[in-house]
C-alpha cells in the first residue's frame, strides 16, 4: 500500500471526548471520504450525522436516501464517479445492503461499510449490542467472493479502523467492513486525532496510460486494475455479469473460473498483509481467549482472573475478521489446552476457531443470546474447564 | 479507579452529567475515562442513567459494576441503584424529589435541592449543572477548572454563563455540605 498524508481539510487533529459512531465518520474523513449515502437506523445514525454535519466544512456529499438498497447502489455509482464512499447501518438495514455488497463485490468496487451491529433476528432490540452479523458480512450476497471486516473495540479504533479500512478497500478493490456494536458506537472516550501529515492514505489508484488501452479489470489473483472516472472519455462497462477485463459481459465458464479466482485470491493471497491481530501473553499460554470487538474488553477481566487463578491464560484478539486468521490459530492450537471463543451470538467465529484448530485442541465457546454483554464469570468459567 | 452512576428520569439531563464530566477528565485531567449511558426509550424518558469508569490508566472493562458514587434525582432511580452503591459510597440526591429509604447509615449520603437552585436561575433545566457543581465538591474526582472547560459544545452557547453560574451554586453549595456532614471524607471510595 502506497500511502501518502491525509488531506487537512477532513482532520479534525487533536484531543476529543466521542463516541464510537462519531469516531467513525471522522475516520472516514480523515481518510477522505467525501461522499455518504444512507438511511438512518439505531444504532448507527449518530456516524450519519456527524458526517452530514460536518459535509459543508470538507466539501463532501451527504445524501438520504430512500432505503439501504440505493445506499449502496449510491456507492457504486459514486465511486465509479471519483469518490471514496461509506455508509453505515444495522441489523435489517444490513440485510437490505447485500443484493449491491454482491454487484460492488462483482464490480470491484472500493467502498467502507459500517455495521454497528444490534441484537437480532429482523428488528429484535434495536437499541442494545449483538455481534450477531459476523457471518453474514462474509455469506450474505449470493456466490462466492471474499471481503474485508475489521472490528473495533473502542472509540479510538473506530477512528484508526475507519482509516485503515478505506486504505484496504482502494489497495484491493473489495468492499471492505467495520463490524461494531451498539456499545463501541454509543460508548465515550477520549480520540485522539493526529496531525494530517501523521495519518497515512492510500489514495485512488488512478489509470495513467492512453485511453484507448485502459481496461477496469485484471485477472490476476493479486493485484487490481487501476480506476478511472466514468465521464472522463473512458470507454469501459461496469456489470454485475461475468465480465471480460474491459468489463463487458462474458458468460462462460472459463471466463467465470478468472473472475471468481481473482475476486477469492486476490484477498486470500494478500491475507498475512491484510490481518491484524492484538496478542496478549500469548508465549506459554494455557488457555488463550479469542474475542473481537466489545467482547474483547469483557473477556479482559476474565482474562485477569484466571490469570490471578494462576491459569496461564493469553489473549489473541481479533482485529481483522475476515480474512479469517486461521494460520496464527492453527499454529497455537499446536501449542495450548485450548481456546476459549466468548462472542454476542450463538456459535459464529467460534466455528472458524474450531476448523482452524482443527482437533488439536479444545475449543469452548462462550454464547449469549444479545442485548447485553457477557457475564466475566461465565467466560471465567470456560477458561477453567479448558484449562483441564 | 472510580465507578461513577447518574441517575434520574429521561430529560433531567443525566446522559449529558456523565459527558460533561468524562470529556473534563478524559481532555483537561489527564485522566482515562470511559462514559456509557442508558439508550433508547428510557433515556427519553423513564428511568436513565449514565455511568463512568475514571482510571489512572487505559480502562479496559466498561462498565459500572460497584459503584463508589450514586446521583441520583428521581425516587425511581435510587430504588433500582441505590442497592447496588458500595458500603461507604457517595451518594447525592435531589432532596426534594428523593426519600431514602433503609438504612442511610451505609453510606455517605449528600442531599441537595438542585432543581430549586435551577429555578432560581430561571430554569429547572440547569439542575445537571447544579448536580456537577455539587459533585464537583464532594466527590473530587474531576477539578472544577476541568468541568468549566468541558462546558462549550455541550451546553448551547447562549447559556453557557447561566451553566457555569448553576455549576459554580451547585459547587458552593456541595462545600458546605461538606462541612457540615458528620461523616464526610470527601472522597470518593
Amino acid at each position: 500500500m502506497r500511502k501518502s498524508a491525509a488531506d487537512p481539510k477532513g482532520v479534525l487533529s487533536g484531543s476529543h471526548f466521542l463516541d464510537g459512531d462519531h469516531a467513525l465518520a471522522e475516520g472516514a474523513l480523515a481518510a477522505g471520504c467525501r461522499f455518504f449515502a444512507g438511511y438512518p437506523i439505531t444504532p448507527s445514525t449518530e456516524t450519519a450525522e456527524r458526517f452530514a454535519e460536518r459535509c459543508p466544512a470538507v466539501g463532501g456529499l451527504f445524501i438520504q436516501m430512500e432505503d439501504e438498497i440505493a445506499s449502496v447502489a449510491a456507492l457504486i455509482g459514486a465511486a465509479w464517479g471519483g469518490q471514496k464512499v461509506m455508509t453505515v447501518t444495522s441489523g435489517p438495514g444490513f440485510s437490505l445492503m447485500m443484493e449491491n455488497i454482491g454487484l460492488a463485490v462483482m464490480t470491484e468496487t472500493p467502498m467502507v461499510i459500517a455495521n454497528v451491529q444490534r441484537a437480532g433476528p429482523s428488528t429484535g432490540l434495536p437499541t442494545l449490542p449483538a455481534q450477531q452479523d459476523m457471518m453474514q458480512v462474509r455469506w450474505g450476497s449470493q456466490g462466492d467472493y471474499r471481503v474485508i471486516a475489521l472490528c473495533p473495540d473502542s472509540p479510538q479504533e473506530c477512528f484508526d479502523l475507519a482509516v485503515e479500512a478505506f486504505n484496504l478497500s482502494e489497495t484491493y478493490r473489495v468492499p471492505t467492513f467495520i463490524m461494531t456494536d451498539e456499545t463501541v458506537g454509543h460508548m465515550h472516550e477520549k480520540v485522539v486525532i493526529p496531525p494530517a501529515d501523521q495519518i497515512g492514505v492510500v489514495g485512488r489508484n488512478w489509470y495513467q496510460g492512453p485511453k484507448a488501452d485502459y481496461r477496469p479489470y485484471q485477472f490476476t489473483g493479486k493485484d487490481v486494475a487501476p480506476m478511472v472516472k466514468a465521464g472522463d472519455g473512458y470507454r469501459f462497462h461496469i456489470t454485475g455479469l461475468t465480465h471480460d477485463e474491459r468489463g463487458y459481459p462474458n458468460l462462460t465458464v472459463e471466463q467465470n473460473e478468472k473472475v471468481v479466482t481473482h475476486l477469492i485470491e486476490k484477498i486470500d493471497s494478500n491475507a498475512d498483509r491484510i490481518i491484524r491481530l492484538d496478542e496478549d501473553e500469548i508465549e506459554g499460554a494455557e488457555v488463550v481467549v479469542i474475542s473481537y470487538g466489545i467482547t474483547s474488553r469483557i473477556a479482559s477481566r476474565a482474562v485477569q482472573l484466571a490469570r490471578e487463578a494462576g491459569i496461564k491464560t493469553g489473549s489473541l484478539r481479533l482485529i481483522t475478521i475476515w480474512p479469517f486468521a486461521e494460520k496464527r490459530i492453527a499454529e497455537l492450537a499446536g501449542k495450548i489446552k485450548g481456546f476459549v471463543v466468548p462472542e454476542i451470538n450463538y456459535g459464529q467465529m467460534v466455528r472458524e476457531v474450531e476448523r482452524s484448530a482443527a482437533g488439536q485442541c479444545k475449543v469452548v465457546g462462550v454464547g449469549h443470546c444479545g442485548g447485553a454483554v457477557h457475564d466475566p464469570e461465565e467466560i471465567l468459567a470456560a477458561i477453567q474447564e479448558a484449562a483441564k | 479507579m472510580h465507578e461513577v452512576r447518574f441517575s434520574g428520569f429521561g430529560g433531567q439531563g443525566i446522559v449529558r452529567c456523565a459527558l460533561i464530566t468524562g470529556k473534563a477528565l478524559a481532555m483537561y485531567d489527564d485522566k482515562y475515562a470511559t462514559m456509557t449511558q442508558s439508550f433508547g426509550p428510557e433515556a427519553r424518558g423513564g428511568a436513565c442513567s449514565s455511568q463512568l469508569v475514571v482510571s489512572e490508566s487505559r480502562v479496559q472493562y466498561p462498565y459500572v459494576t460497584e459503584p463508589g458514587v450514586l446521583v441520583a434525582l428521581s425516587q425511581d432511580a435510587y430504588n433500582k441503584y441505590e442497592p447496588q452503591l458500595r458500603d461507604g459510597g457517595i451518594l447525592i440526591y435531589e432532596e426534594n424529589l428523593v426519600k431514602p429509604i433503609g438504612d442511610t447509615g451505609r453510606t455517605q449520603v449528600y442531599p441537595a435541592p438542585v432543581t430549586r437552585f435551577a429555578e432560581e436561575l430561571g430554569n429547572r433545566l440547569f439542575a445537571n449543572l447544579v448536580t456537577l457543581g455539587v459533585f464537583t465538591a464532594i466527590t473530587r474526582i474531576v477539578t472544577p477548572d476541568a468541568m468549566k472547560k468541558a462546558l462549550p459544545g455541550l451546553v448551547p452557547d447562549r447559556f453557557l454563563p447561566v451553566n457555569i453560574k448553576a455549576f459554580d451554586r451547585g459547587y458552593e453549595y456541595g462545600l458546605e455540605l461538606l462541612e457540615r456532614h458528620p461523616l464526610a471524607r470527601g472522597v470518593a471510595p
